[in-house]
């Protein structure tokens, strides 16, 4: 048997959705944290009850939980994320001098290979590794120090580290994407760092093919091939086939390629999913026509998924609020602004909205259960 | 026994009352409440001021007797009443700031 747990951080607390393999009829749990800003949520794959939780407020800073009982219980922990040395400053949207702050812990990575081990990204941008499950952080200054460092700028988000990934085939290589500075590659266990940013090309910029300061929103591999790479850029969906050394773009026949999410499929390395918004000026689906596009060529031909997606629908889908699950057929879930969570046990052919009034949904995380 | 009031949300993060009761050696001031505050409830350490530099969170006040203590220095001497228990230091979350959204 086995089953589903979704792990959903939003604007108001977290929730816990379950469901047996059918992936059919949701428990919703929670909120967890009620009030405070739940930007992620991840289960370590080594032990799927071990989950971390990132607990944010602008008013009482952040808190890192923990829980070892698949997020019936949790325990507060180590919530210090002290940069290295004195930090120098980075670039404002204006462009003078900033200082760089730590404000927030944006995402979680629990490692694939050491069970006490997790990566947070955080906002200004840095990567942290704790080696006891979560009680010390320490910063791998590597990726702060990197020459490039105090020419980045902030995304309209801030200056955030929002995505992780580790290489299942080489532990010791870490991926990292940053707003509005790019995409970062470790073969070093994140002790050094290059930019990973050839064959992006951003109007934005005075240079649209700078070595960074490209808005990256979401980088993510299929582990059985993971020299291939994709990426949602806030234009543009990317890709690498030689571990981010060069990317194409494979937008392809998309109506629109501004987004933030993205999926790959668990069993398919070159089916990828999507989510359309029609512009960075317009936070929502084209023509308020919420759906999911798939291309299973690895990008370039997509094909809209519309069954069970709304229409009159202005919701934006962040960049954390995609995930998959490893069952067959493959599930693929994903959550809103407006507060729902839809979900599909048949790899994007028809959804159901297994949430529907939450609030604000930042991330969605999918664990594979045992039962 | 000096009495401390904290805002719902750090209430629910120590798993207290809205009233906690410490005991500080005197002299009582707002700093050697705040470290007895953490010393007892370390959960609440970088929510109220700043784990790194100490600095007191900006959208966090301190009030005493209908006085606002937020920018006092930390190391004066509290108001008498609050030392003796008579009237509790509130610790306050501001009604405006945070991080936008509802």
């Amino acid at each position: 048997m086995s089953g589903i747990r979704l792990l959903v951080g939003t604007h108001k607390g977290a929730f816990i959705l379950s469901s047996d393999g059918k992936r059919r009829d949701w428990n919703i749990a929670g909120p967890f944290f009620a009030g405070w800003e739940l930007y992620h949520l991840k289960g370590s794959p080594l032990n799927p009850n071990r989950i971390y939780a990132s607990q944010t407020s602008g008013w009482f800073g952040q808190q890192l939980q923990r829980s070892d009982d698949g997020g019936r219980n949790w325990e507060p922990v180590g919530n210090v994320f002290a940069y290295e040395g004195k930090p120098g400053p980075h670039k404002w949207y204006d462009d003078t001098p900033h200082p760089w702050e730590f404000k927030r812990v944006w995402h979680l990575e629990p490692s694939l290979t050491e069970p006490e081990t997790v990566y947070a990204g955080v906002e200004d941008a840095a990567l942290f590794r704790s080696t006891d499950g979560g009680r010390n952080w320490q910063e791998l200054p590597g990726l702060r120090n990197h020459s490039s460092a105090p020419e980045w700028h902030p995304g309209a988000g801030g200056l955030c580290l929002h995505t992780i990934v580790q290489d299942p085939s080489d532990p010791k290589r870490l991926y990292v994407a940053i707003s509005a500075a790019g995409a970062f590659r470790s073969s070093d266990g994140g002790a050094s760092w290059q930019p990973i940013n050839r064959g992006l090309r951003s109007q934005y910029i005075p240079d649209p093919d700078a070595e960074t300061g490209h808005c990256v929103h979401r980088i993510a591999l299929h582990p059985g091939r993971p020299q291939t790479l994709y990426m949602q850029k806030h234009w543009d969906v990317l890709r690498s086939d030689d571990a981010g050394s060069n990317w194409h773009e494979v937008s392809g026949n998309l109506p629109t390629d501004f987004g933030f999410a993205l999926g790959v499929h668990a069993h398919q390395p070159e089916t990828v999913y999507v989510v359309p918004i029609k512009s960075d000026s317009e936070h929502f689906p084209l023509d308020g026509h919420l759906r999911v596009y798939r291309s299973r060529a690895g990008g370039n031909e997509w094909e809209e998924l519309s069954k069970g997606l709304p229409n009159d629908c202005y919701v934006n889908v962040l960049r954390g609020a995609m995930s998959v699950d490893r069952l067959e057929p493959c599930g693929i879930y994903f959550g809103t602004t407006g507060g729902q969570v839809y979900a599909s046990a048949d790899e994007g052919e028809s959804w159901q909205p297994v949430a529907r009034d939450l609030p604000a949904v930042f991330s969605v995380e999918a664990q594979t259960l045992s039962t | 026994m000096i009495r401390v009031e904290l805002p719902f949300h750090l209430r629910t993060l120590a798993g207290v009352g809205p009233e906690v009761q410490l005991e500080v050696a005197p002299p009582a001031t707002l700093a050697a409440v705040l470290d007895a505050l953490e010393a007892r409830y370390p959960m609440l350490r970088g929510a109220i001021r700043d784990a790194i530099t100490g600095q007191r969170r900006p959208f966090i006040r301190f009030y005493a007797c209908e006085q606002d203590l937020s920018n006092d220095p930390l190391a004066a001497p509290l108001p008498d009443v609050i030392a003796r228990g008579g009237e509790p230091l509130l610790i306050i979350g501001a009604i405006a700031g945070g991080c936008g959204g509802d």
